[in-house]
C-alpha cells in the first residue's frame, strides 16, 4: 500500500510516500514549507494560500497537492519567496496586529514567520479596519481584530456531536469567524485550550492565562520557525 | 411558526445537504430567516446556530432581517449603469422614502442592489418579490412604487406587455424579451424533442462517448475543458453514484444566452442531461438554476413533468431496460462564486459556495463524494445535436481548435442587443459590423472576467486560443467613461462576490479598487499604476477563477487603455507629492470629538 514516489523541490531529490501531502513529504525531507492554516492530519483547505509552490511549473498549495513520482516541486525561488512575503504584508496590513502587547507575541506563527520572512513595511496600505472583540464567552475571547481567518478553529473544534463551535460568517471583506454562543457556553476547558492553541495568531485568547510564559521562553524566542527541519 | 417550519424541514427529509432549499422556502414564506427560526432549524438538522448562518449569511438573498412586503433588487451591472440606472434608482428612493440598503419606514418596501441579473440587454433592470422588471425609466418606477402602495401585486403590474416566445406563456408571463438575433444548429427549430435518447438508446456509452469526442466539443461555460473527456474520466471513476449537474448560474455580468435556452428550449437542455447521464453512468440530474431566475420555476418543473409523461425522464427511458434518470431543480440564493463548478457542488450540499481545492476534481470526487460532472447549458444542448448529427458534422463547424457553434450574449452600445449563435472563428469588427455598434472604444470580451479590449484588437478571433469567451461580449461607446463606467464597477462586482476565502482575493482587490479610485480622483502618480500590475500578479495565488480573474479589469485596460490611467496623473509624477492637512486629521479629530463628548457625559 504505502507505494514510496521520488520528486524533487528545487532539484533537491525527495523521497516520500504516494498521497501525502506536499507540505508533509517536504517536512520528511527537511524541508520547510510555511503554512498558516494547514493542521497536519485534518483535511487541508488551502486558505491562506502562504504555501503556495510550482507543480511542474503551475501555481498551487502544498497542503492540498498529493504527491506523486517524478512531481518537480519549486519552492524557495525567488518569485515565490516575495509572493509569500506579500501575503504576509497583506495579512498584517489587512488587521490590527499589535504585537508588543498581544497575549501570543513569542508564539504567534504569523509574527514568526514573518521575522523569517524578514517583513518590516508591508508595501500595501494599512487599513485599520474597525473590529470588535467578543468577551462574551465564558472560557474564550475571540478578538477579531488579530484573526486572519485561516480556518483552522472552523475544521479542528467541533462539539461531540461533530457540530460546529466556529464557522464563517458573510463573504468578501466582510468574511469574519463567528463564534456559536450556546455551544461555547457548555465547551469544556480543555476543548477552549485546544482551540486557543491552535489558533495562528492571537485572535482565540483563554480566559485567565494571557502572558504565563516569560519572555524568552516562549516558542519562537529560541528557534525561528521552520529551523526544527532545517538542522 | 413552528408548524410550517415543521413542515418544510420534512419535505427535505430533514437532511442537512437540503439546506439551501429548507432556508430559500423559510424566506420565501417570512420575508426573513430569523434567529428564532435558525434555532429551531439548527436543533432539527441536528448543526449548530453557526452551522446555519455560515450558509444563510453567505448569500445575497438569505436575510436575518426582513427586507420589506416588497423586496426590490436593482441590477448595479455597468450596463446598467450605461443605460440610466442612476435615475431608476433616485425614483425608487424618491418614492419609497427610503435609501437602497434600506427598508421603508413603513415596512412596505425594501430597496436592494444586486450583481447583474441576466437582463443586459434590456437594462435597468429589477427583481421585486421574484417577478422581473426590465428597461426600467422614471416614469415606470413611479407607476411601479405607487401600484405597489395600492395593494396591487408586482404580477399585476406588468401592463407593459409580456416578452417575446415563452415569456408570453400564462406559466411564465415575464415582461422580458429573449431578443434571439441569430439563430444556428443549437436554436434551431428543427428541434424534435426525444430524438436523441431514441437515437442513444441503440448506443452504447462508450459509442456516445466516442461521438461527442469526434466532435471536439470543449466547454461552454468559460474554461473550455473537452467534454467527452469529463464524461469518460466520470465514468471510469470509482463510485457507487454518479451525478451529472446542468450549470445554469450564468452570473457572468453580461451573459443571458442559458436564460434564453432555458426560455425557449428546456427540453432540449434536458434531453442533453438525459445524454450526459446515460454516457457517464448517472441516475440523477440536478439543475442548479440561479436565483435570478426563479421565475422560470413553474414552467421548468412543468417540462419536466411533460418529459416524464413522454418516458424521457424516470425508470426504464424509452424502454430500454435499466436506463433510469431523473432531474431535480436546485436553486441558488445570490452568489456569482457558486457558479464555479465546485463551488456549485458545495451549495447544492446546503453549504456556503465556497470553491474546493484541486485535486480532487469533481469527476473524481464531487457531489456527495462521487463523481460528478458539471456541463453549462449550452454545452449540454450542443452535444444533443453532435448525438443526431454526427461528431463529424459538427467538427466542420468553427476553426480547428474550437469546433461548433458559440451563443454570444450582446449588449452595451449597439443598436440590437440579443443572443446570437455564430460559429467560433468571427472577429470582434465582423461581429461589431452584425450588432450594429459604431463609434466603439472597446469591447469588453468574456464578462468581467475576460479581457477589455480596443480597436487595434478588432482583429482578433474569439476562440479558445486568442479570445476565448462564456459568450459575453460588451460593447462601451467612444462617449463612456471606461475607467469610471466599466472598469471600477466590474472590479466592485469582483469584491462583493469573493467567497473570501483566499488572503489575496479577499484583501487585494479591495486595495487594488481603493488605488482606482486613488487615480480616478486624481491623486495617482506613475508608481500606482506599477503597484496595480505587481499586485495583480498576486493574485494568481488565489484558489479559484474567480480570485485569478478580479484583477482582469483593471490589468487588461492598463494594458490596451494605458493612456487613459496616465491622462489622469497630474504631471505625470513619479511619486506622492504631498497631502491634504485637512483630510488627514480628520480621523483624529472626530476621536478627539468623540472622546469630549465622553468626557461630558462623565
Ligand atoms: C467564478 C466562476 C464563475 C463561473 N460561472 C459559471 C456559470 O455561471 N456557468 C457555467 O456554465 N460555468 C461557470 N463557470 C465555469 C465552471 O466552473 C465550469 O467550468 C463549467 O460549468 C463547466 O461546464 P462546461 O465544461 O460545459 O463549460 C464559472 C467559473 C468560475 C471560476
Ligand atoms: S480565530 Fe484563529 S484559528 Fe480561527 S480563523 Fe481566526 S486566526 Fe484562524
Ligand atoms: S479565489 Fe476568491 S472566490 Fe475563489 S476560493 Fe479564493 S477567495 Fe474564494
Amino acid at each position: 500500500m504505502n507505494e514510496l514516489v521520488n520528486f524533487t523541490i528545487d532539484k533537491k531529490e525527495c523521497m516520500s510516500t504516494k498521497g501525502k501531502y506536499l507540505v508533509d513529504a517536504a517536512a520528511e525531507n527537511g524541508i520547510y514549507i510555511p503554512t498558516l492554516c494547514n493542521i497536519t492530519g485534518i483535511q487541508p483547505r488551502g486558505a491562506c494560500r502562504l504555501c503556495t509552490v510550482k507543480v511542474n511549473g503551475k501555481l498551487t498549495t502544498a497542503c492540498t497537492t498529493p504527491v506523486y513520482n517524478n512531481m518537480e516541486v519549486e519552492n524557495e525561488s525567488p518569485e515565490l519567496q516575495d509572493l509569500r512575503k506579500s501575503i504576509i504584508e497583506l495579512m498584517f496590513a489587512d488587521g490590527n496586529h499589535y504585537c508588543p502587547y498581544c497575549e501570543k507575541s513569542g508564539d504567534c506563527e504569523l509574527q514568526a514567520i514573518a521575522y523569517r520572512y524578514r517583513v518590516t513595511v508591508p508595501r500595501f496600505p494599512y487599513s485599520f479596519p474597525k473590529r470588535e472583540i467578543e468577551a462574551g464567552h465564558p472560557l474564550l475571547a475571540k478578538d477579531h481584530n488579530r484573526c486572519i481567518l485561516c480556518k483552522r478553529c472552523i475544521k479542528a473544534v467541533k462539539d461531540d456531536d461533530g457540530r460546529s463551535i466556529f464557522a464563517f460568517a458573510r463573504r468578501s471583506h466582510k468574511l469574519t469567524i463567528s463564534v456559536d454562543t450556546r455551544l461555547s457556553h457548555v465547551m469544556s476547558p480543555e476543548k477552549a485550550a485546544y482551540a486557543a492553541e491552535i489558533c495562528p495568531v492571537g485572535a482565540i485568547l483563554l480566559k485567565g492565562a494571557a502572558f504565563k510564559k516569560p519572555i524568552g521562553e516562549r516558542k519562537y524566542d529560541k528557534k525561528p520557525i521552520g529551523t526544527e527541519l532545517e538542522m | 411558526m413552528i408548524n410550517s417550519l415543521n413542515s418544510i424541514i420534512n419535505k427535505y427529509d430533514a437532511d442537512p445537504t437540503r439546506l439551501m432549499d429548507i432556508l430559500i422556502d423559510v424566506q420565501h414564506k417570512y420575508d426573513c430567516i430569523s434567529d428564532e427560526a435558525v434555532t429551531f432549524l439548527a436543533d432539527k438538522l441536528n448543526l449548530s446556530e453557526v452551522d446555519i448562518e455560515q450558509t444563510l449569511s453567505f448569500y445575497h438573498f438569505l436575510s436575518k432581517e426582513t427586507r420589506g412586503k416588497y423586496t426590490v433588487y436593482l441590477n448595479n451591472s455597468a450596463v446598467a449603469g450605461m443605460f440610466g440606472r442612476e435615475a431608476v434608482a433616485k425614483a425608487f428612493e424618491e418614492t419609497s422614502g427610503c435609501r437602497f440598503g434600506e427598508v421603508s419606514s413603513d415596512g412596505l418596501i425594501g430597496l436592494f442592489d444586486t450583481s447583474c441579473i441576466g437582463m443586459n440587454d434590456q437594462e435597468p433592470a429589477a427583481i421585486i418579490n421574484g417577478t422581473v422588471f426590465t428597461r426600467l425609466t422614471p416614469f415606470r418606477v413611479r407607476e411601479i412604487v405607487n401600484g405597489l402602495r395600492k395593494g396591487l401585486d408586482p404580477v399585476d403590474l406588468q401592463d407593459v406587455g409580456l416578452g417575446d416566445g415563452n415569456n408570453n406563456l400564462d406559466i411564465i408571463g415575464a415582461v422580458v424579451n429573449n431578443n434571439i438575433m441569430k439563430i444556428g444548429p443549437v436554436l434551431s427549430r428543427d428541434y424534435k424533442p426525444g430524438e436523441a435518447i431514441r437515437k442513444i438508446i441503440q448506443m452504447s456509452p462508450e459509442e456516445v462517448i466516442r461521438e461527442v469526442k469526434h466532435s471536439n466539443i470543449r466547454g461552454r461555460g468559460g474554461a473550455g475543458f473537452p467534454t467527452a473527456l469529463k464524461w469518460e474520466f466520470c465514468r471510469n471513476a470509482p463510485g457507487s453514484k454518479r451525478y451529472i449537474f446542468c450549470n445554469a448560474d450564468e452570473g457572468e455580468p453580461g451573459t443571458f444566452k442559458d436564460r434564453v435556452i432555458l426560455t425557449e428550449l428546456p427540453l432540449l437542455l434536458f434531453e442533453g442531461m438525459v445524454v450526459s447521464g446515460y454516457a457517464v453512468g448517472a441516475e440523477e440530474g440536478i439543475l442548479y438554476l440561479r436565483y435570478e431566475y426563479k421565475y422560470l420555476q413553474k414552467f421548468l418543473e412543468s417540462i419536466l413533468k411533460m418529459a416524464r409523461r413522454m418516458r424521457y425522464l424516470g425508470k426504464n427511458i424509452l424502454g430500454k431496460e435499466g436506463f433510469h434518470f431523473d432531474i431535480r431543480i436546485q436553486f441558488g440564493a445570490g452568489a456569482y462564486v457558486c457558479g464555479e463548478e465546485s463551488a456549485l457542488i458545495e451549495s447544492a450540499e446546503g453549504k456556503r459556495g465556497e470553491p474546493r481545492d484541486r485535486p480532487p476534481f469533481p469527476v473524481e470526487k464531487g457531489y456527495l463524494n462521487q463523481p460528478t460532472v458539471v456541463n453549462n447549458v449550452e454545452t449540454l444542448c450542443a452535444a444533443v445535436k453532435v448525438v443526431l448529427k454526427g461528431g463529424e458534422w459538427y467538427r466542420k463547424l468553427g476553426t480547428h481548435d474550437s469546433t461548433g457553434t458559440k451563443l454570444l450574449s450582446v449588449s452595451g452600445d449597439c443598436r440590437f442587443p440579443g443572443v446570437y449563435e455564430v460559429e467560433w472563428g468571427f472577429n470582434v469588427s465582423q461581429i461589431l459590423e452584425m450588432v450594429g455598434a459604431e463609434e466603439v472604444q472597446a469591447v469588453q470580451v468574456g464578462g468581467p472576467s475576460g479581457t477589455c479590449v480596443g480597436p487595434e484588437d478588432f482583429n482578433r478571433t474569439l476562440c479558445y486560443t486568442d479570445l476565448a469567451t462564456g459568450g459575453s461580449l460588451i460593447i462601451i461607446g467612444k462617449n463612456r467613461d471606461l475607467l469610471r463606467d466599466i472598469v471600477l464597477n466590474f472590479t466592485d462586482f469582483f469584491i462583493e462576490e469573493s467567497c473570501g476565502s483566499c488572503t489575496p482575493c479577499r484583501v487585494l482587490t479591495v486595495m487594488m479598487r481603493d488605488k482606482l479610485q486613488k487615480i480616478l480622483d486624481g491623486k495617482g502618480c506613475s508608481k500606482d499604476l506599477e503597484d496595480l500590475e505587481d499586485w495583480g500578479k498576486l493574485m494568481r495565488a488565489n484558489r479559484c477563477g474567480l480570485g485569478h480573474t478580479a484583477p482582469n479589469p483593471i490589468l487588461t485596460s492598463l494594458k490596451n487603455f494605458r493612456h487613459l490611467y496616465e491622462g489622469l496623473i497630474p504631471g505625470k509624477r513619479g511619486f506622492d507629492t504631498g497631502f491634504r492637512m485637512e483630510e488627514a486629521l480628520a480621523e483624529g479629530r472626530s476621536l478627539r470629538l468623540e472622546q469630549l463628548k465622553l468626557q461630558d457625559h462623565e
